[in-house]
């Protein structure tokens, strides 16, 4: 599904504050898998999935999604495979405008936002009946801005508009990390249901052993902008969370 | 009376720039004073058309274009040569000065006893009350096809572009493309305020759009302070209230007038009405 070849990454080339972000890798991921990443601060898997999201252009290597070559592909260009949920909750949705109006945009991901009215009855009804699944009450609020709610509240609700629209890859970059336990536990959960109803390749950076240990099928571990661990599915069952910790250790 | 009548029909010719701003400011955030050149582009291209006798639907289409293209342009160099907005408004407003100067030939054109769009319709014997009709007619069309615009699909995608980039991208938007487009309706809705106020006038001149950016954003200030005071999120009733707002502050500038302020002394009224418009929320709020 995404098949990133010799991919080297420098910011700030031949300055004084350069970083190699990434160095020569190559990372295969099936259709139907569900990766995780784990790595220090400054390891580079916000820069690897940025690479997969396309807010950042490699300088060497290329990048294949879904059997089309993407490495020049700007972050619009790739929407149409790839849906991204962001460590900042306020980052996925647009603060000022409606959840009706969010999830109109979301049901757009891969199509062109034409001058016809969309938003009608029947879509509002389809909104209402995805966000009751929730179960936090807000199938009655679809016109209240989405700013007004809460950061696990809207951190869910990105992840039900990712599906709202055809999605083969879901990036999931830190969704948790600025969430209560709870809310954390509740936009888990909503990620590992949707991944499987919607059978999505998913990739999820976290610094969370417990979810590391707990969700996908594959765990990587980054280092110095290389793959340290590549555990496939089968040995990561017997995976322990105690043995994960020792790999920072 | 008669000067409130013409200050309401003044609002109404206004009411392009008033959407403009709106559009520019309050959907994109991009403060665009591009503006002062539009409006006058708008109104030179009325006066050359009209003096030319060129057909009053040719005329508006041509205005439409000029001011897109201005608005373009801005919206061009802000987000390909990534300059700030403020800056690129006031390179291609600078430039515009001379593009304005060579299409009307002179700094001055007077358009009387031309067929005019208020002239177009004589349901009325008095003139004033004609062109208002007239106005509300054309005002009313404008505000139902930006009302319309907004609600679509491409609508709430400007509307999103404006309150989280980043977001829009994900979701397979070009947000430059989205950001020029914008520029370009604002300013074309602008440059339709200076053909009515060519022709509601009497008169194209090249430095009639000189401030007039803060005619836009006092009417648009003025709504806004309605629309959080009482929290509306209709995009209709917002639309309405922007126009309502570039009535008010034609009306206060009359009375202004009307109680015997020396013109000369009209811009700093202008300039203390909207800092009270602005001030006054923060200052009541700090209270509170």
């Amino acid at each position: 599904m995404i098949e990133l070849m010799n991919i080297s990454k420098t910011f700030n080339a031949g300055k004084a504050n350069e970083v190699k972000a990434l160095q020569k890798l190559s990372l295969n991921i099936e259709e139907g898998e569900f990766v995780v990443i784990v790595g220090a601060n400054g390891s580079g898997k916000t820069t690897l999935l940025n690479l997969m999201a396309g807010t950042v252009i490699p300088d060497t290597g290329s990048i294949t999604i879904a059997g089309n070559d993407a490495t020049k592909l700007a972050e619009y260009g790739r929407s149409k495979w790839i849906a991204r949920i962001f460590q900042n909750p306020l980052l996925g949705t647009a603060a000022d405008l409606s959840i009706v109006d969010n999830f109109r945009l979301a049901a757009l991901r891969t199509k062109s936002k034409g001058l016809t009215i969309g938003k009608n009855e029947a879509f509002k009804k389809q909104v209402q009946e995805k966000i009751a699944t929730l179960g936090m009450g807000l199938e009655n609020k679809i016109e209240q801005p989405i700013g007004t709610l809460s950061g696990g509240q809207r951190q869910a609700l990105t992840l039900l508009m990712s599906v709202m629209d055809e999605c083969k890859i879901l990036l999931l970059d830190e969704p948790t990390a600025a969430l209560d336990p709870r809310s954390a536990e509740t936009v888990m959960r909503t990620a590992e249901a949707l991944i499987k109803e919607y059978k999505l390749t998913a990739i999820l950076v976290t610094h969370n052993l417990k979810d590391a240990a707990q969700y996908g099928s594959r765990i990587i571990q980054m280092g110095e902008g290389e793959v340290l661990k590549n555990i496939s599915a089968k040995e990561k069952a017997k995976l322990k969370q105690a043995e994960l910790y020792e790999w920072f250790g | 009376m008669g000067l409130y009548l013409t200050a309401l029909l003044q609002g109404l010719c206004f009411a392009g720039i008033a959407f403009g701003i709106y559009i520019s400011m309050k959907i994109f955030n991009i403060p665009d004073i591009t503006t002062d050149g539009s409006y006058t582009l708008g109104g030179v291209v009325t006066g050359v058309m009209l003096t030319s006798h060129q057909p009053g639907w040719f005329i508006m289409l041509a205005v439409i274009g000029a001011g897109a293209a201005a608005g373009a342009l801005t919206g061009i160099i802000h987000t390909k040569l990534k300059i700030n907005a403020l800056l690129a408004g006031i390179l291609v407003m600078t430039a515009l000065y001379s593009v304005n100067l060579t299409i009307l030939g002179r700094s001055n054109m007077p358009l009387l006893n031309l067929p005019t769009l208020f002239s177009a319709l004589n349901i009325l014997t008095d003139p004033n009350q004609n062109s208002l009709i007239i106005l509300a007619v054309f005002v009313a069309a404008l505000t139902l096809i930006i009302g319309y615009l907004l609600k679509t699909d491409f609508g709430i995608a400007m509307r999103a572009t404006g309150s989280s980039e980043q977001m829009i991208r994900a979701l397979g938007v070009n947000t430059d493309r989205m950001k020029i487009i914008g520029l370009a309706i604002a300013n074309a809705l602008t440059a339709l305020s200076g053909y009515l106020i060519a022709q509601f006038q009497g008169f194209a001149d090249i430095s009639m759009g000189i401030g007039v950016v803060i005619i836009g954003l006092g009417s648009v200030i003025i709504a806004e302070t309605i629309i959080n005071w009482l929290r509306i999120t209709s995009v209709w009733l917002s639309l309405v209230l922007v126009l309502a707002g570039a009535a008010i502050f034609q009306w206060v500038l009359a009375f202004t007038l009307d109680i015997g302020v020396n013109p000369n002394m009209l811009k700093v009224a202008t300039s203390v009405f909207v800092l009270i418009i602005v001030g006054l929320p923060r200052l009541t709020s700090r209270n509170a």
